[in-house]
């Protein structure tokens, strides 16, 4: 069961993980999948406001580059600097040392539009078939 | 059947067949009738290789003959020596008829030179990295601009008064299309970058991405670079070089460049009435994932032997499709390959000499025509390279003809530049004593 | 005699050795220092390489045997034209009154540079089917950036720039063209193509309104196949008040026939390097162009190479409305030279069998290949035409098929292009491939389909027998080394 239930999700393939007022987010372990090796990672500037569904991050492989997506509003708190030179830590541990950034909720209620692990695990499944 | 095209009648016959067609012409039914209708042609019969040459070499002589004209001028391109091994390898097919390298496994000896190649680019302009090229030296300076909005996020950017004309004209096209302002700094009595105006904008605002300037500037006058960066701050110092120039002096990285771009047509490469040229672009290593074009990166393949191959392909068009950093597709490989060779050839010690008879025979001939009656430097407070203007007692394009006359390309008149009575005179390691004596003999006669 | 892979230039040589003598001085020496201030000057030279001329002869010997050229053997990258480049035209370029002229030498002294860069321009407008042509951009992106610029520039005269910010792209489109007109300043929108392939008229009706600045399409398009309904669209496009611009990319497989001004475009664009056989020189210099109709000439950039009524060629500035300069001269100018020969070498008639046997080539591979391989648009193709990799063996994809050929001495096809085609394989053999080189590429790919169900590690671990093996593109691009020394 790779998908942890504390978090939650997005259609986008993002996790949010709320630490009080605050999430830690990153890719699923599905969409680092489908990405294939990751090579560089666009991280935001801390203090930087985003709203939700903006872009706020950009994730390369290769042949290919995806956008990442505020899952809530908020400001940026922190970055994960690691990512710098190790952008393979987000295909290693997709939910745990490759997390990308923590936001400060402006809305914590834009929580409630996020899936669980069980509507992820179905969403995912409807993409494969 | 052409000669080029090895189809004959019963080839196509039985390709044809296959296809399950009885005729060509079938092969084109998909478009409507009606187009192919109002087809035109050109009203061309086939000539054969020898008809082709014949006519080809009557053109060719309706142009001045190089070897009847000595070339002084200038303006961005060069009359350089173009040594005999560079000819060489341009004409291997292996190097003239393949594409774009993108299969690394039969394209090592492209990707190897493209590495090569960046990395005297790098090093000639003091810069941490450097891409396999663009089309010339005026769209570098557009991309570098580009580039500086990108990172900046500033849309004014300060263009230098005594930058080459035709590159002030190719950014004002560009900012154009890229919705960006350009400011021009004026020429200081010297002729060269107006600091205090510089110093009095950037205080009066911090909206400038960056500084677009060149040295030697179009008057073949050396800019002094040191403090620039430092007046920029976060703005971007985006310098365009000529190359050869960077065997005798400082590199702009060593002043704190951030972009520095040039025209590499002078590392060998002929003239070519203008085009192809070769564009190089180098910049501080923080801004290689914002670098416009291809690079090349090395690597190693699965028996862990090193090898080259194209890199960070997710910045470019074919990827990023409208967020690309440059729209652009192709390289100027096999120019990129002359000055490769060029540079090797020349090597560590020989770079410099080149230099160094460029600027000793400038400044022979500057001084010398400086002394003439009714001629004067038309800046005489900053030093020069190999290229200078000359205030003319007589119209320049009256001196101009002239010495035409008496074999010589005298220089480019600056009148359609605005600057009146001047003539810009280039020198390189090709011209001779008597060459340049000659040139002195010339205006004598004029003079008498 | 293999050296040591990876060896660069750098990693030859000796301190003190040298590739070129140079001149002894010839004037009076004056200390440097005394012309140009010290602070100004490199305080050391350089780090070029030191070799010796024998040194760097075998060094890019050995490189140039490490390549792959259309010299070489057939070359059916798709969208790329790799036909045959005349060799009479590398003497012709470098013809001394052509290679050696300045740009700056002036009209009088370039007339026969002038003389055929109008002709050549004349005779580019005919084949489009227009009214006027500039040859100063300096490859197809760039003349695509042209064109977009003419377009902005019209509907600024127009007072229509605020109105018309869009430009229409079907997905099948390269990449360069969304990129260009983004960089022109348009918002681009996606067309989808339908179950043929093509835009469909119907569908493209309702998308369009008052804020379409035009549709950018390449005609055949990059799935080899040409837009039937073309006239059709650009009418669409026309009512709308927009432009249509056609990438020339393709035009090999119309030339001589069928020209994209009698379909209805207004701007088309050249890749000379591609449909008029001048070679592509391993990625560049290649050379734009772009044929536009009446109302876009005033914008065309300057300078225009015009033809007064004495007969003398000339460069026209005065051009009051014009977009600028693109470049700081001509254009490539010695690309343009290779072109004209080529064009006049095969006159109509010449022109007409290049699309003719560009056309016959790519069907008759086609209807070979599509019994081994899918094929999904099964139609009449023009000069090229999209296979899919996918479905021959589980775990076989087509960068696999694709580095497989190489192994039979055959430069693979273009892969993983068009984007609406799965494991794309995009083959285009051109003209100039003889019908047993084709029939040798239909024995390799049959061969290839049969070593992917009985031993797919022959495929997944090729190319055996190149210089390098695959590489790795992870590690290029995580941790980039773009120059001498390697870290």
């Amino acid at each position: 069961m790779p998908y942890p239930s504390e978090f939650k999700y997005s259609k986008e393939h993002e996790w949010v993980k709320r630490e009080d007022g605050t999430i830690r987010m990153g890719i699923t372990e599905y969409a680092q999948g489908e990405l294939g090796d990751v090579v560089y990672v666009e991280l935001p500037q801390v203090g930087h406001q985003v709203k939700q569904g903006e872009g706020l991050a950009t994730v390369e492989s290769v042949k290919s580059v995806s956008d990442v997506f505020a899952p809530v509003s908020g400001k940026i708190s922190e970055v994960n600097q690691a990512l710098e030179d190790r952008p393979e830590l987000i295909n290693q541990s997709a939910h745990e040392q490759g997390w990308l950034c923590c936001i400060e909720m402006s809305d914590p209620a834009e929580l409630e539009a996020l899936m669980d692990a069980a509507a992820y695990q179905q969403h995912i499944g409807s993409l494969s078939e | 059947m052409s000669e080029f095209i090895p189809h004959t009648p019963q080839d196509q016959r039985q390709m044809l067949q296959t296809i399950g067609l009885s005729s060509i012409e079938e092969l084109f039914s998909d478009i409507p009738q009606q187009i192919l209708q109002r087809y035109r042609p050109l009203g061309l019969e086939p000539e054969s290789e020898l008809e082709v040459a014949r006519h080809l070499r009557a053109l060719a002589k309706k142009n001045a003959n190089p070897d009847e004209n000595i070339c002084f001028i200038g303006g961005g391109i060069y009359d350089h020596y173009l040594p005999s091994v560079i000819d060489y390898f341009l004409q291997r097919g292996e190097f003239l008829t393949a594409y774009t390298p993108y299969q690394p496994e039969i394209s090592q000896g492209t990707l190897t030179v493209l590495f090569e190649y960046q990395t005297m680019v790098a090093e000639l302009t003091g810069m941490d990295v450097a891409n396999a090229s663009l089309y010339d030296g005026s769209t570098a300076l557009a991309e570098a601009m580009l580039l500086a909005r990108r990172v900046s996020g500033r849309s004014k950017f300060l263009m230098a008064q005594s930058l080459n004309p035709n590159y002030q004209a190719v950014l004002r096209t560009y900012a154009w299309a890229a919705d960006l302002e350009l400011i021009t700094v004026p020429l200081d009595r010297n002729g060269q970058l107006d600091r205090s105006f510089l110093r009095q904008r950037l205080n009066s605002n911090d909206d400038i991405g960056g500084l677009l300037m060149q040295t030697p500037n179009f008057w073949g006058l050396i800019e002094d670079l040191s403090g620039l960066k430092e007046l920029l701050g976060p703005a971007l110092l985006c310098v365009s070089v000529n190359p050869i120039a960077a065997g005798l002096l400082e590199p702009p990285g060593a002043c704190g460049a951030d972009i520095v771009t040039g025209e590499g047509q002078v590392l060998g490469n002929a003239p070519n009435f203008g085009g192809p040229l070769l564009g190089l672009f180098a910049c501080h290593k923080s801004y290689l994932r914002q670098l416009p074009g291809h690079v090349v990166g090395r690597t190693v393949d699965l028996d862990e032997r090193t090898g080259y191959v194209m890199t960070l392909q997710a910045r470019e068009q074919h990827i990023r499709r409208e967020r690309a950093t440059s729209n652009i597709c192709t390289n100027q490989t096999l120019l990129a390959l002359a000055s490769t060779i060029y540079l090797a050839s020349l090597g560590r010690q020989g770079l410099r000499r080149v230099a160094e008879l460029c600027a000793q025979k400038a400044h022979y001939l500057a001084e010398r025509i400086a002394a003439l009656p009714g001629y004067a430097l038309r800046w005489s407070g900053a030093p020069f390279f190999n290229e200078f203007a000359i205030t003319t007692p007589v119209a320049p394009q009256t001196l101009l003809d002239h010495l035409r006359r008496r074999g010589i390309l005298g220089g480019l008149s600056l009148e359609p530049y605005g600057d009146g009575q001047t003539l810009l005179i280039a020198v390189t390691e090709r011209r001779s004593r008597a060459e340049l004596d000659a040139y002195l003999q010339a205006l004598k006669e004029l003079k008498a | 005699m293999s050296a040591k892979s990876g060896q660069t230039i750098f990693d030859l040589g000796r301190p003190g050795r040298y590739a070129l003598s140079l001149p002894e001085l010839d004037v009076s020496a004056r200390p440097i220092e005394t012309l140009i201030p010290k602070r100004l000057l490199r305080q050391e030279a350089p780090r070029l390489p030191e070799v010796s001329q024998v040194e760097l002869v075998r060094h890019y010997t050995r490189l140039a045997t490490k390549n792959y050229g259309v010299d070489s053997g057939i070359y059916p990258l798709g969208s790329c034209t790799m036909k045959y480049n005349p060799r009479i035209n590398e003497q012709l370029a470098r013809l001394p009154g052509f290679a050696g002229a300045h740009p700056l030498q002036g009209e009088a002294l370039s007339q026969g540079s002038l003389e055929l860069l109008y002709r050549l321009g004349r005779w580019l407008s005919v084949i489009a089917g227009l009214d006027e042509t500039t040859l100063q951009p300096a490859a197809g992106a760039h003349s695509e950036l042209t064109g977009m610029m003419l377009i902005r520039r019209y509907f600024e005269a127009q007072g229509q720039q605020e109105q018309r910010r869009l430009i229409l792209l079907p997905d099948s489109a390269h990449g360069t063209n969304p990129s260009s007109a983004h960089l022109a300043g348009f918002e681009v929108q996606e067309v989808s193509s339908d179950e043929r392939g093509m835009v469909d008229p119907v569908a493209l009706a309702r998308q369009v309104d008052e804020r379409v600045a035009g549709i950018m399409l390449t005609v055949p398009n990059t799935l080899g196949i040409f837009e039937s309904d073309i006239l059709e669209v650009s009418e669409i496009i026309h009512r709308a008040g927009g432009f249509v611009y056609c990438d020339g990319a393709n035009l090999n497989s119309i030339v001589g026939r069928a020209r994209p001004g009698d379909f209805g475009a207004d701007i088309v664009h050249f890749n000379l390097h591609k449909t008029f056989g001048t070679p592509h020189g391993s990625g560049g210099p290649g050379a734009g162009g772009i044929a536009v109709e009446k109302r876009l000439v005033p914008y065309l950039p300057v300078p225009l190479v015009v033809r007064r009524e004495d007969g003398q060629y000339a460069l026209d500035y005065q051009r009051p409305q014009s977009i600028g300069r693109l470049q700081a001269f001509y254009g490539n100018f010695a690309v343009l030279v290779r072109a004209y020969a080529y064009i006049r070498m095969l006159g109509d008639a010449g022109l007409r069998e290049v699309s003719g046997g560009a056309v016959l080539g790519a069907n008759y591979l086609k209807e070979r290949l599509k019994k081994i391989y899918r094929l999904p648009y099964d139609r009449l193709c023009k000069h090229e035409f999209v296979l899919s990799g996918a479905g021959l063996a589980p775990e076989v994809h087509t960068l696999d098929i694709a580095k497989r050929l190489i192994d039979y001495g055959i430069h693979p096809p273009t892969i993983y292009f068009p984007l609406i085609v799965h494991e794309a394989l995009m083959i285009e053999p051109t003209e100039t491939s003889s019908l047993e080189e084709l029939d040798e590429f239909v024995e390799a790919m049959s061969q290839i389909a049969k070593e992917a169900q009985e031993s797919p590690e022959l495929l997944q671990e090729a190319p055996h027998h190149t210089p390098v093996r695959r590489l790795d593109d992870v590690r290029a691009a995580r941790h980039p080394v773009t120059v001498w020394p390697a870290g």
